[in-house]
């Protein structure tokens, strides 16, 4: 993370900080926020300030050296303690990264390319249902094979990105000809065909054993378990349980995964491909006669966004455990349409903090206030407002349990967010300056 | 599993045929219906409105609730149908306007400068939002989630598509009648005003004229039943089609419509307002979309708070076949669609024999979409733009 | 620039957000702990179009804590309900169940609706040994892995089919069509009855799934042309109402079967005089013939002012079941999970309204009593005294 908007910015900064003492802060806040989370389990905001803590990290004027190392040891080492401490943190870093991968992916379909996809969720499914089908007994059902082996697991790892990539090509080539709105409704409308077919494809063969879901999805082998058990014996200690140390396993599968896919992003985004994508965004007409291959730029926009979303379907398969055709909806393609959105198109770290703000507030912060206005309610809290006067939120009807509203808040916040921040929260900085000068010309426009 | 593979009878599917051909073009006026408020919205701010599916959703609660309080008065019986019919459609589509204008003025205007996804994601936000409204209005007022429609008899009551065919061909004729009349009866200072009102009669006599046409061909023998509602559907369809082709090509709104559809910037300095015509296009979108709504609910009998989402879906699928933005390209596409999901869901089940069923037939309307949009990119009736190089 | 700007806002908002620490510390959002506080969570769809059910299996759990509350409080212990929208997603689902582990007083969840976020959600629980009942997961599966903590106290697949085939046959059906909604539970229970229809001799005319919600012509012609004797729709009541409707609206005069996602008032509200005289099968006894059942009617319409969904009773059961058997636990001192687990499981001969429930040693009902209910009157008022026309007493069912 050495690139990107802010730091480059603030290298220039004139702090009245010293960027020793930005260290420190540093190193003291992600301790702090560290300690206060292991110790106080179920404290939402203790959690939360060891997020954020992150991304301190990111924006503090510090030594690259310092802000990766630090960085690796609140991922790989003090996240885990944290989930340790509350299996539920590790399963929300776990599904913030999947979100954060998929955001990735759909941002270079959209963000860099501009090729509005509505679909996305298909590429997420077909890398699920490939290791699904391959990795558990369904191989034997559909295709008449044992199941394979666990270990099968790290080479399908690679297959499931090529035939996510495959599958991408395979929508890419019949859209090349469409524009804007009639792409998105193609792509949406193969995004309904795959999830559609995974329902239906338990006959006339049974390759996906429809809405009956495929379970239990194989998991990865754990080769240091068995070896670590028996020296945790011959330490008299008792040993690791398979299935407390898989969440962790998961978690730092995702977490290398989401690596490699920050590193290629970035890799790509700067390299000629990544500026014939920009090209063909902002003009396609144009991008051709500077001899930009459209052809191949497009399919492989669409491939490398697929992949991404193929291998992380892959893991969310087997971390779940068991998949049917209920997580491919066109919902979830437009939930990460939103993260990238709300992150700041066209941009890796507005991505990346699209998808955990969301993934965040879903899973978190409105479940827990939620369940906070429920307690409320069921211990008959009486609640005193000027002018309306006290109410006893137990005498509150039924119909408004708190729980039920989760969704309507979460698209008041959309809402919100768009009017405020249309460009994303960490725009890039090419997008920041186009709406700013577009936002301008249109103030002239409608006060003619 | 056996998969026995039974030999096709093909003298079931021919004899079939006629219905599901009948069934694609009901269904398929219901899917214009929707698509036309979508291509509306779209042809003047290039934009997807998906907040649609919501608005066509909240005038099918508008319409059930109206008709439901006209029952709990007692007025419902004793009132004549078309009336309570009237009442319910229109209370459906004021109110869905008025809907889809607030949601312009707080949801999307703020955002007219913005990249083309951003009022796309607000578009999204305010569907989350108003499902649940929805719902919680009704869980209050009602404590329903479904709202179901106090059957009208006449409107269930089943007559054979041919013999409505004659009556819509002497329909047809009678409207275009009105309309030669109100040509020859204009004139001095009014004759222009008149001439250009004669266009109304003129469109919906020529496409009710097809449609009866095209009922009697199918059913000569007058034996294929249709209910009435989905003729009410029908000529509502035709109608809305009517309004909106003569609104937009023959009155001076059309005509600032169509100005600031073209060009934003241009229009305001031809002394256009912008922001009215905007607001204005948004109230007949959501219009039609309340419209669509009630008489949905009449038709299929119940609504639900999250029952705009797959008609919206379908519609704006259609909308985009006939070339969206493009009001009749909207009927075409909607009908094609229609017709589409009755083939499939009629007969794949049929041909394959039960290998593939009904449940394909999103993907056989999907894939001959493809088809379409590789040889005709912007749709059936899209306008085809020559790239410029 | 606009990105420097804004980093010093991401600054400022951390520095808020760190000063929000102290109320972490004060604990605002974690459970309060006081002692005597069990608390057992349902988790179902709260939100979305499956939400309808959702919320019914909420409010039913709801009541059945409500109920049982003064058995417990009498032992010193109060109960609280803490809802869960699972959203019908597994990923949120299984969040959830992460979350519910991770709060060592809730002792019991209650859910789910769908298979396809039971399962995943219930290998959390198992590694918590927390006892999950479920009122409405038919899936095979769920049961199927021999989990200790697992329970369901509805009918499998491959029993309420089977019973639905009987009674075709029973009916003198000599040819059936089936439709169903594509979802785990219609399908499953679809495909048993296909299956059980064959083997007892019935002609299958058509076997069809779709998601259609309210166009259902393109499926009624090819119905039209073959002309069964009984149309078998598994699927929830909604859909099936508008099916039902058209199918006579057309002029088709077969008999009508369902499984028990039938059972609700909404149902000939919807259809109207379309399903009357139609079958379904439940476990969930007829009002008029159980007193006990009656009485959840009719607290459930006083408490939430609307007939209970399909699942409320089960989820109603569900609750009393896991508070029955905390209250047994907690005789020897705080109860905690593995042992109302145990409990659970060792559930026998337990009174509910939905039948007296045993659990065999997979958590399936050792012995469901089915009943063959015949809906009596297009007015929705009237659904009490829909009439029992048999009951059939049935083991778990075969793997």
């Amino acid at each position: 993370m050495t690139n990107g908007a802010a730091p480059a910015a603030s290298s220039t900064r004139r702090s009245a900080i010293p960027p020793a003492a930005w260290a420190l802060i540093a190193l003291a806040y992600l301790a702090v926020s560290a300690w206060s989370s292991v110790r106080l389990p179920n404290s939402l905001f203790a959690f939360l300030f060891f997020l954020s803590s992150l991304f301190l990290l990111y924006y503090a004027p510090v030594a690259t050296v310092l802000r990766v190392v630090l960085g690796a040891v609140a991922l790989l080492l003090l996240m885990p303690v944290i989930g340790a401490s509350n299996a539920f943190y590790l399963e929300v870093a776990t599904q913030v990264g999947i979100f954060v991968a998929l955001a990735l992916g759909l941002n270079i379909v959209v963000g860099l390319a501009g090729l509005l996809d509505l679909g996305y969720v298909a590429f997420f499914a077909v890398g699920a249902y490939l290791w699904a089908v391959m990795g558990s007994a369904q191989a034997t059902v559909a295709f008449g094979i044992a199941p394979l082996a666990s270990w099968w697991f790290f080479p399908f790892l690679v297959l499931s990105v090529v035939a996510a990539g495959v599958a991408g090509v395979m929508l890419g080539l019949p859209v090349l000809r469409l524009r804007g709105d009639y792409l998105a409704i193609v792509t949406l409308g193969f995004g309904e065909v795959i999830r559609v077919l995974a329902n239906n494809l338990d006959k006339p063969i049974n390759f996906t054993n429809g809405p009956q879901g495929i379970s239990p999805v194989g998991r990865p082998p754990l080769f240091f378990l068995d070896a670590w058990n028996r020296w945790l014996a011959g330490m008299g200690r008792a040993p690791w349980e398979e299935s407390a140390v898989y969440p962790f396993v998961f978690y730092f599968l995702v977490i290398a995964v989401v690596a490699v896919v920050i590193l290629v992003t970035h890799r790509v985004e700067d390299s000629h491909v990544g500026r014939a994508w920009t090209a063909i965004r902002e003009d396609e007409a144009a991008a051709v006669t500077m001899g930009i291959p459209l052809v191949r730029m497009k399919l492989l926009a669409f491939a490398t966004g697929a992949s991404f979303a193929g291998v992380m379907g892959m893991l969310f398969a087997s971390k779940q455990y068991f998949i049917n055709p209920e997580s491919f909806t066109f919902m979830e393609s437009i939930g990460v349409l939103a993260m990238v959105i709300l992150g700041g198109m066209g941009n890796i770290p507005g991505a990346i903090l699209g998808a955990s703000l969301v993934t965040i507030l879903n899973l978190q912060v409105l479940k827990d206030l939620s369940i906070w206005l429920n307690g409320l309610r069921q211990a008959g809290t009486i609640v005193t407002l000027p002018i309306i006067g006290s109410y006893n939120l137990a005498s509150l009807p039924a119909q408004l349990e708190p729980a039920k509203y989760e969704r309507m808040v979460f698209g008041v916040i959309l809402i919100l967010m768009m009017i405020f921040r249309p460009q994303g929260i960490l725009p890039s900085r090419r997008r920041a300056r186009e709406l700013h000068d577009v936002a301008a010309a249109g103030e002239v426009a409608t006060n003619a | 599993m056996t998969t026995a593979v039974a030999a096709i009878d093909f003298e079931l599917l021919g004899r079939i045929f006629p219905r599901v051909l009948v069934d694609g073009i009901l269904l398929g006026f219901v899917y214009s219906l929707i698509a036309l408020g979508y291509t509306m919205v779209y042809g003047v701010l290039e934009f997807i409105n998906f907040a649609h599916s919501e608005i066509f959703m909240v005038g099918a609660f508008i319409g059930a609730e109206v008709l439901l309080i006209l029952q709990a008065a007692r007025v419902l019986a004793a009132s004549p149908p078309l009336l309570s019919l009237l009442a319910s459609v229109l209370a459906a589509g004021v109110i869905a306007g008025l809907l889809a204008v607030t949601i312009e003025r707080v949801a999307y205007r703020p955002l007219r400068g913005a990249p083309r996804l951003v009022p796309l994601i607000s578009a999204i936000g305010v569907s989350f939002f108003l499902q649940d409204l929805v719902r919680m209005i009704w869980a209050l007022h009602r404590n329903a989630f479904y709202l179901t429609y106090p059957p009208i008899e006449v409107f269930n009551q089943r007559f054979p598509a041919g013999a409505y065919a004659l009556w819509g061909g002497a329909a047809a004729v009678a409207i275009a009648a009105i309309g030669w009349l109100m040509r020859r009866a204009g004139r001095g200072v009014a004759r222009a005003r008149f001439e250009s009102l004669s266009m109304l009669p003129k469109y919906t006599s020529i496409a009710l004229g097809i449609v009866s046409v095209g009922l009697l061909i199918l059913d000569p023998n007058r034996v294929l039943t249709v209910p009435v509602k989905s003729l009410v559907v029908i000529g509502a369809s035709l109608l809305v089609l009517s309004v909106l082709v003569y609104v937009v090509n023959q009155t001076k709104l059309g005509m600032a419509i169509r100005a600031v559809a073209e060009d934003q910037a241009t229009a305001s300095l031809m002394g256009v307002n912008v922001n009215q015509i905007i607001s204005v296009t948004f109230l007949i979108g959501g219009l039609m979309g309340g419209i669509a709504g009630a008489l949905f609910g009449l038709q299929f009998g119940t609504v639900n708070p999250y029952s705009g989402f797959i008609p919206g879906l379908k519609a704006f699928t259609a909308a985009v076949l006939g070339g969206i933005g493009n009001i009749p390209g909207a009927m075409l596409g909607g009908l094609v669609l229609g017709v589409l999901e009755a083939l499939a869901g009629s007969y794949l089940s049929l041909i394959s024999g039960g290998a593939f069923g009904a449940e394909y037939k999103d993907i056989f309307a999907f894939s001959v979409l493809i088809l379409i949009l590789i040889f005709r990119p912007r749709g059936l009736l899209g306008e085809v733009v020559r790239e410029k190089l | 620039m606009m990105s420097k700007s804004w980093g010093h806002v991401v600054m400022a908002v951390l520095v808020a957000l760190s000063l929000t620490v102290p109320l972490g510390l004060t604990d605002a959002m974690g459970a309060a702990a006081s002692h005597g506080t069990v608390k057992i969570a349902t988790q179902s769809p709260l939100s979305g179009g499956q939400s309808v059910l959702g919320v019914g299996i909420k409010d039913g759990a709801t009541l059945g804590v409500e109920q049982a509350q003064a058995a417990l409080a009498r032992a010193g212990w109060r109960v609280l309900v803490v809802p869960f929208d699972d959203q019908a997603k597994p990923d949120v689902g299984v969040a959830n169940a992460k979350r519910i582990v991770a709060d060592r007083e809730i002792l019991g969840v209650v859910g789910h609706l769908n298979s396809g976020v039971a399962i995943p959600s219930s290998e959390v629980y198992k590694d918590a040994n927390l006892v999950m009942v479920s009122p409405a997961n038919t899936n095979p599966k769920i049961t199927d892995r021999g989990y200790k903590n697992v329970n369901r106290i509805v009918g499998r697949d491959d029993v309420q089919g089977p019973v639905g085939a009987q009674f075709a046959k029973s009916q003198g059906a000599k040819s059936v069509y089936i439709i169903h909604d594509k979802t785990a539970y219609g399908q499953g229970v679809a495909e048993f009855f296909r299956d059980d229809a064959r083997k007892l001799g019935l002609t299958i005319a058509g076997f069809e799934g779709t998601e259609e919600k309210s166009s259902f012509d393109a499926i009624i012609t090819p119905i039209e042309a073959k002309n069964p004797d009984l149309i078998y729709f598994g699927g929830i009541y909604d859909q099936a109402a508008v099916f039902f409707k058209q199918v006579r609206e057309r002029g088709i005069k077969a008999k009508f079967l369902g499984p028990d996602g039938m059972d609700s008032p909404e149902l000939p509200k919807i259809a109207g005089n379309a399903v009357v005289g139609m079958h379904y099968t439940t476990v969930a006894g007829p009002a008029a013939f159980y007193p006990e059942a009656k009485t959840f009617a009719a607290n459930f319409k006083a408490k939430f002012g609307r007939d209970p969904e399909p699942f409320a009773a089960q989820a109603f059961d569900s609750a009393r079941i896991i508070i029955a058997a905390i209250e047994n636990v907690s005789r020897r001192g705080r109860p905690d999970r593995a042992s109302v687990a145990a409990a659970v499981r060792n559930t026998k001969n337990w009174k509910g309204v939905t039948g007296t429930i045993s659990f065999d040693g997979r958590g399936d009902l050792a012995k469901a009593k089915y009943f063959v209910i015949n809906i009596v009157s297009a007015d929705p008022a009237k659904w009490g005294s829909n009439k029992l026309v048999r009951g059939i007493d049935v083991g778990p069912g075969s793997r």
